[in-house]
């Protein structure tokens, strides 16, 4: 499943990380990683971007950008 | 006295991980607020005495990697390995740990000697998470030293420490750094080796460092190296590619990604040692704030609250010193105006320099208000919420979330609006943000549309107003949309932005944050204003010996005869007569004065490029009133007053115009052309400003006035092919 498909207030765990070499890159620094677990907060008011909470952190990112992550264990 | 040994600390950290924080609490007010060299990246550099040492703090950009995209993150590099600061103090947010920890093992691998901060570890603490600090120490074979950057502790201890470290002259044990795969390590040492048989002499930077940066492709290390070894580089370059093919090939994916992953690995093994979380169901006030601020119902209506309000005091508080800062300026003009004698010195003083530079110091309240609000929404961790909330809207034009708030401000000045692009971080997004902000009307222009449209338009002006304001925006999305896709090409930043938690500013911070861009507003303004506005004087007043087509000053002469006849034979009441005099006296020198313009040497510009305003039916007049009001468009209506020889604020400039060519249409195409034309020169300075090149600068001129001459052009002509 992509990241970009999932509802608010679902969890599930990263599997992996795509697109360009840049974007990837920056998503993996952020410490979005493979294997980690993350939990939906909310969409924008406008559905885009998406907020997600990492290990205790927010982060937002936009709804073209989460889907190049693939999910899965969606709970 | 002591010779007192100095040294250089630079201060690195994760955004958010409390680091200017830690700057402000070190060096206090004796900080000095500049530029990176060739950006527009704050740079914070700050003096200390602190036993018996000398120390310079370098404050660097907030980063997550040392990884060369954004320009944060080369500054941040390249800092730490071209100016090889003593000690680099690594400030870790304790409650995250594990990204902290990413950017520290890329400062391990520099080779340069790091200090790890444990910064907000009692925050952390009550989140339920505790950290070892010894284990960490060992493992990494870094000091490691607890601080809370916002109560002012610890900092004397990392100091203490820091100092100690750079005293010492250990070298850094390899074992201690990241340690990758048998695969990656085998091409490690096969280029590290060709790269130390190839290049005899020291490498700049560490030799494992740079052979890893060969490997991840990282083009500023290949240009060192090209720069260094010259013809000898294209064989390291090929073993690098080779490496790079053969690694790709081996993991099915990119060298760097699997670095970062196993950077990530190390980082993994390390923090199962050092970190316990015991999972406390903890309140967060944070998530509760965020659950009304950015609400799918009351998120924008108090958004909109938030801009409406520092509008407000912006604008409504700001006029008040306004006030009294014209007041002193007039008051200063005036009594030098009595003081000094009639001189070419003396108009140059008045009416170039202290005019000019008043025009622009009136902004410094509206400015620090401003920077006052935007400073409580960067402290805060709102701006990055009003980002989240408009992104979408701004991503249509190609911008980021962020480019909302100065674009809304240049409503009211351009000045400060492009300044405040200082808070988007990627470099494209900031120059196409300044690019587009001067279509955003500024507060100046109104008046210029409240005379042409309330003198043309009577009970529609209201109208024709806010269409001029729309006009605007459109031609701003459509440029946005136009430069993205050719000139500022290329994709979007990502936008992987954090939204840190939210906190209570603190008011030092705030002060420390307003009053430093304020500074570098009178500061670099000043200059550029000056000269420009002593240029349209010497413009406006040379050259001096007019041949007037009238004997003003005998008429002048004639008038205050007759009038002293009839003041001697008592026949009226003298007061009365002497108004009459005044009246007429002024109404002399104010026709005197506009033929002083028409043939000053800015009056034969207007006429000369009066063929390129006739198609948009705009007069001689008009085009001069334009001319001058690049310097503050305040005075374009000014300006046409006196060319007019009309009183300003009266119903004669009114009948002046209306008794002149101009007919509504044109004063339609005027208006559009005032909405578009260049920007004014404290707009076109910061724009060079901020920007950095003058390149930009032209362009946004050359951009501007052009979009502004076809759009009045199309205007006008179609209008009158309407029949309008």
């Amino acid at each position: 499943m992509l990241l970009s498909e999932m509802k608010e207030g679902q969890t599930a765990r990263i599997d992996t990380v795509g697109g360009n070499s840049v974007l990837r890159r920056r998503i993996l620094e952020m410490g979005i990683l493979k294997g980690t677990e993350i939990y939906i907060e909310k969409y924008a008011p406008l559905k885009d971007p998406l907020e997600l909470i990492i290990k205790g952190c927010h982060i937002s990112i936009r709804v073209e950008e989460a889907a190049n992550i693939t999910v899965d264990n969606v709970k | 006295m002591i010779h007192q040994k100095s040294f250089t600390i630079a201060l690195a950290g994760n955004p958010n991980s409390g680091k200017t924080t830690t700057f402000n609490n070190i060096t206090g007010t004796r900080q000095k607020v500049g530029n990176w060299p060739g950006v527009t990246v704050e740079k914070k550099e700050g003096s200390v005495n602190k036993f018996g040492y000398d120390l310079t703090i370098i404050d660097l950009p907030g980063t997550y990697s040392l990884t060369p995209f954004s320009i944060e993150e080369i500054i941040a590099r390249n800092f730490v390995l071209e100016e090889c600061p003593d000690v680099v103090i690594d400030i870790i947010d304790s409650s995250n740990l594990e990204r902290s920890l990413y950017l520290a093992t890329q400062l391990r691998e520099i080779d340069c000697k790091v200090i790890f901060a444990l910064n907000m570890a009692d925050l952390a603490k009550s989140r339920g998470v505790k950290i070892n600090a010894k284990k960490l120490s060992e493992l990494l074979n870094v000091p490691v030293v607890f601080t809370i950057g916002n109560k002012n502790e610890g900092i004397n201890n990392l100091l203490k420490e820091a100092i100690k470290l750079a005293e010492s002259s250990s070298e850094i044990p390899q074992e201690r750094k990241v340690r990758y795969n048998r695969d990656i390590e085998n091409s490690i040492s096969k280029l590290q080796n060709l790269i130390e048989q190839q290049i005899a002499e020291k490498l700049p930077y560490n030799t494992r460092w740079t052979t890893i940066k060969l490997l991840e492709d990282d083009k500023i290390v290949k240009k060192r190296i090209l720069e260094k070894a010259g013809a000898k580089a294209e064989k390291i370059f090929q073993e690098a590619l080779s490496q790079r093919l053969y690694l790709r090939d081996r993991f099915d994916d990119e060298p760097e990604i699997i670095m970062t992953d196993e950077r990530y690995g190390f980082i993994a093994g390390i923090i199962k040692e050092v970190h316990t979380t015991s999972t406390k169901e903890r309140i967060d006030i944070s998530r509760n704030i965020d659950l009304v601020l950015t609400n799918r119902f009351i998120g924008f209506p108090i958004f909109f609250i938030f801009i409406w309000a520092m509008f407000q005091a912006t604008f409504s508080f700001g006029a008040y010193p306004m006030d009294w800062i014209d007041t002193g300026v007039s008051f200063l003009s005036s009594t030098l105006a009595g003081l000094l004698p009639e001189s070419l010195f003396k108009d140059l003083l008045l009416n170039g320099i202290i005019a000019g530079v008043g025009s622009v110091i009136i902004f410094l309240p509206n400015i620090m208000i401003l920077f006052f609000f935007i400073a409580i929404f960067e402290d805060t961790g709102y701006m990055a919420r009003a980002a989240f909330l408009m992104d979408k809207i701004m991503h249509l034009i190609g911008l980021h979330g962020k480019s909302f708030i100065p674009m809304l401000m240049g409503f009211g000045c351009n000045v400060p609006a492009i300044i405040a692009a200082r808070t988007l971080e990627s470099d494209k997004d900031r120059i196409l943000t300044i690019l587009i902000t001067p279509f955003m009307s500024c507060s100046a222009k109104l008046p210029i549309y409240i005379v042409l449209a309330g003198t043309f338009f009577g009970v529609r002006a209201g109208t024709v107003i806010f269409s001029i304001y729309l006009v605007g925006i459109v031609l701003s999305i459509l440029t946005g949309r136009l430069f993205r896709s050719t000139l500022l090409k290329g994709a979007d930043a990502p936008f992987v932005m954090e939204l840190p938690p939210y906190r209570a500013p603190m008011i030092k911070s705030l002060l420390i944050h307003m009053w430093d861009r304020s500074k570098m507003f009178l500061k670099k303004m000043g200059g550029i204003i000056l000269i420009g506005s002593v240029v349209v004087w010497a413009l406006s007043a040379f050259p001096r010996n007019i041949e007037y087509s009238f004997d003003y000053n005998g008429e002048i002469e004639k008038i205050k005869a007759s009038y002293e006849t009839e003041i001697k034979s008592g026949n009226v009441d003298n007061k009365i007569l002497e108004k009459k005099k005044d009246a007429d006296i002024l109404e002399i020198s104010r026709a005197q004065r506009a033929e002083q313009i028409e043939k000053s040497y800015m009056g034969r510009m207007g006429k000369t490029i009066s063929p390129l305003f006739s198609p948009l039916g705009i007069d001689w007049r008009g085009g001069v009133a334009l001319l001058t009001g690049f310097v503050a468009k305040e005075i374009v209506v000014s300006t046409m007053a006196v060319l007019h020889a009309a009183e300003e604020e009266s119903d004669a400039l009114k009948n002046a115009l209306l008794s002149s060519t101009m007919t509504p249409l044109s004063a339609l195409s005027m208006m559009i052309f005032v909405l578009l034309y260049l920007p004014c020169l404290a707009t076109v300075a910061a724009i060079k400003r901020e920007t950095g090149s003058f390149k930009w600068m032209f362009f946004s001129i050359t951009y501007n006035t052009s979009i502004a001459w076809f759009a009045a052009f199309f205007v006008y002509q179609g209008g009158k092919l309407l029949g309008a």
